[in-house]
């Protein structure tokens, strides 16, 4: 659905967006994280044809950046950083002015559609100025649908939200993942991301790695599974150590912490050498990094 | 033209809840009619009939013969003030357009406008069209109200034809048209770069200045309008509209506007 090659923007002497290698899949929701100025809103400009690159080529839903743009605009939705809706008109006739240039054959029905299932149909007639920050998103997340995009760019959709706003939002985000729309998530919001996304890019001018939230937390910290005992012991940290696919293993407490590649496979081994030697384990977890660590552990090493 | 006509009724749904544009649409031309008719009005009995003589030697030339000194007053007057009829094409979309491009600046609107498929051509010619419509309509609109009331004022019908003729007609229906393409197409070229709608329409208001000249210059008696100067007048702005819609097209660069204004 989206492929970058070498795509590069510079303005004058900065270096915005650094010869980008990216490919998006159809019904993926991608997460684009990264520190303010990193260039994920200049990105995102480029994928929806608002401004042109500078190097590098970029293919969305089948149509070249800077060759087929109208195209690009007519397929691809977008919600932009601000809502930029014009607040002394209706929220209705809003829709209907988006609806009607991105010529949608029942204008009426989608401006219907949307309006009700974001829950603004009983405010349709009020000016959108009078609308809080969360119902302005929503209004500006109804005019990015409005044509049935099958790619969906968002921009920070949950800054600056109440927590109940922010949660309906994402609660959206994932109702239109079910839908299989391919939806690019530009956030800060990193427990968003490792919530909504199926892949993350850290990106800071240039994509510093991409893969799913879970291989990376893997990667850069190994996985942990605590074992929760009535009564720990070293003894069963030694234990456990000695077998081959554990990485290293602790006693802090009453838990029993253990590091290893795989603990989908090899967690029924440790659990029955445990209860072997006698522990009482309460329950097993797993220890996640959060996407934060992950983040800032790569964002401060470039 | 669905896009154009959809930018145009967006347009003025925005911009008519602005006072300062209401303000200007509706009561600028109510002004400007009234002001000639005032002018009819008291000038219908002076007791003026030696008054040519003070007039400007040009004056003597065009006034028509078989009028009285008073009329040829009446109608030297009246003629200064037809030429706000041409003012008001400019003054009026000067504040519709002024807002149109910094205007959606300020409220954050333009990205996802042209995130759409429209296309330039399209975006400003919606533009031009909601600013030059209403101010081509309240011109025509003053002026049908003018010649009513002149109507119904002058009885000598050599006076009523002086003061409604083909020149005045010519001027109000071409050059009125003209200069309102001209006005919107350089306030868009402001409005593109300035920050500020009030900055903008400021700015704008400069396209104003050769009217006033033209007003000031006839009243000063160092020229005359006449059919001539009209016809002239029209076809050097035909050039400077072209040449402008052809700037303001060119200046209006999507990726500038997007990224260099905060």
């Amino acid at each position: 659905m989206i492929k970058t090659t070498q795509l590069t923007k510079r303005f004058g002497d900065t270096l915005a967006v650094d010869q980008l290698n990216l490919e998006v899949q159809e019904g993926e929701v991608f997460g684009f994280l990264g520190p303010n100025g990193a260039g994920k809103t200049t990105t995102v400009r480029m994928l929806t044809s608002l401004i042109a690159p500078t190097g590098g080529s970029a293919v969305v839903n089948g149509y070249r950046v800077g060759q087929e743009d109208i195209h690009i605009r007519r397929t691809v939705g977008i919600l932009t950083e601000t809502p930029g809706m014009y607040d002394n008109l209706s929220a209705e006739y809003n829709l209907m002015v988006y609806a009607n240039l991105y010529e949608v054959s029942n204008p009426a029905g989608q401006v219907e559609k949307y309006l009700r299932m974001l829950g603004l149909w009983e405010r349709r007639f009020d000016e959108a100025g009078t609308f809080s920050k969360g119902m302005k998103q929503k209004l500006a997340i109804a005019r990015a649908l409005l044509h049935e995009p099958r790619i969906l760019f968002l921009d920070e959709p949950t800054a600056a939200l109440d927590p109940e706003a922010a949660r309906l939002v994402r609660d959206f985000i994932s109702e239109l993942r079910r839908e299989g729309r391919t939806i690019f998530l530009c956030t800060h919001n990193l427990d968003e991301a490792d919530r909504l996304c199926d892949r993350i890019g850290v990106f800071k001018t240039r994509l510093l790695v991409v893969d799913t939230p879970d291989r990376l937390r893997s990667q850069l910290f190994g996985r942990k599974v605590v074992f929760h005992l009535r009564l720990a012991d070293e003894n069963f940290a030694q234990l456990v150590s000695e077998l081959p696919f554990v990485r290293d293993a602790q006693v802090i407490d009453t838990k029993l912490l253990v590091t290893l590649d795989d603990p989908d496979t090899y967690n029924p081994e440790i659990v029955r050498k445990l209860v072997g030697a006698g522990a009482d384990i309460q329950f097993v977890g797993e220890l996640r990094h959060s996407l934060e660590d992950v983040y800032l552990r790569l964002v401060r090493n470039t | 033209m669905n896009k154009i006509k959809t930018i145009i009724l967006k347009e003025w749904a925005e911009v008519f809840k602005q006072r300062m544009v209401l303000f200007s649409v509706i009561f600028m031309p109510l002004l400007f009619t009234a002001l000639p008719l005032i002018m009819l009005y008291a000038t219908r009995s002076t007791g003026a009939d030696g008054l040519t003589s003070e007039m400007p030697a040009q004056f003597n030339q065009i006034c028509p013969e078989g009028l009285s000194g008073g009329e040829c007053f009446q109608v030297f007057i009246v003629g200064q003030f037809l030429v706000l009829f041409l003012m008001l094409p400019l003054m009026i979309p000067v504040n519709i357009a002024a807002y149109s491009i910094v205007g959606e600046k300020t409220t954050h609107s333009l990205e996802p406008l042209l995130a759409t498929p429209i296309t330039t051509a399209e975006l400003l010619s919606g533009k031009n069209l909601a600013a030059v419509i209403p101010a081509v309509l309240a011109t025509w609109l003053g002026f049908i109200v003018y010649a009513i009331g002149a109507r119904i004022m002058i009885t000598n019908p050599v006076v009523f034809r002086a003061l409604l003729d083909p020149m005045w007609l010519l001027a109000v229906i071409v050059v009125g048209p003209l200069m309102a393409v001209l006005s919107v197409n350089f306030s868009i070229m402001v409005s593109s770069r300035a920050n500020d709608p009030r900055v903008a329409e400021q700015l704008s208001a400069v396209v104003i200045l050769p009217v006033l000249a033209l007003f000031f210059g006839q009243i000063s008696g160092l020229f005359f309008i006449n059919q001539r100067l009209i016809i002239v007048m029209a076809l050097i702005l035909l050039l400077i509209d072209a040449l402008m819609i052809y700037l303001a097209v060119r200046l209006f660069q999507r990726e500038t506007i997007l990224t260099r204004w905060k």
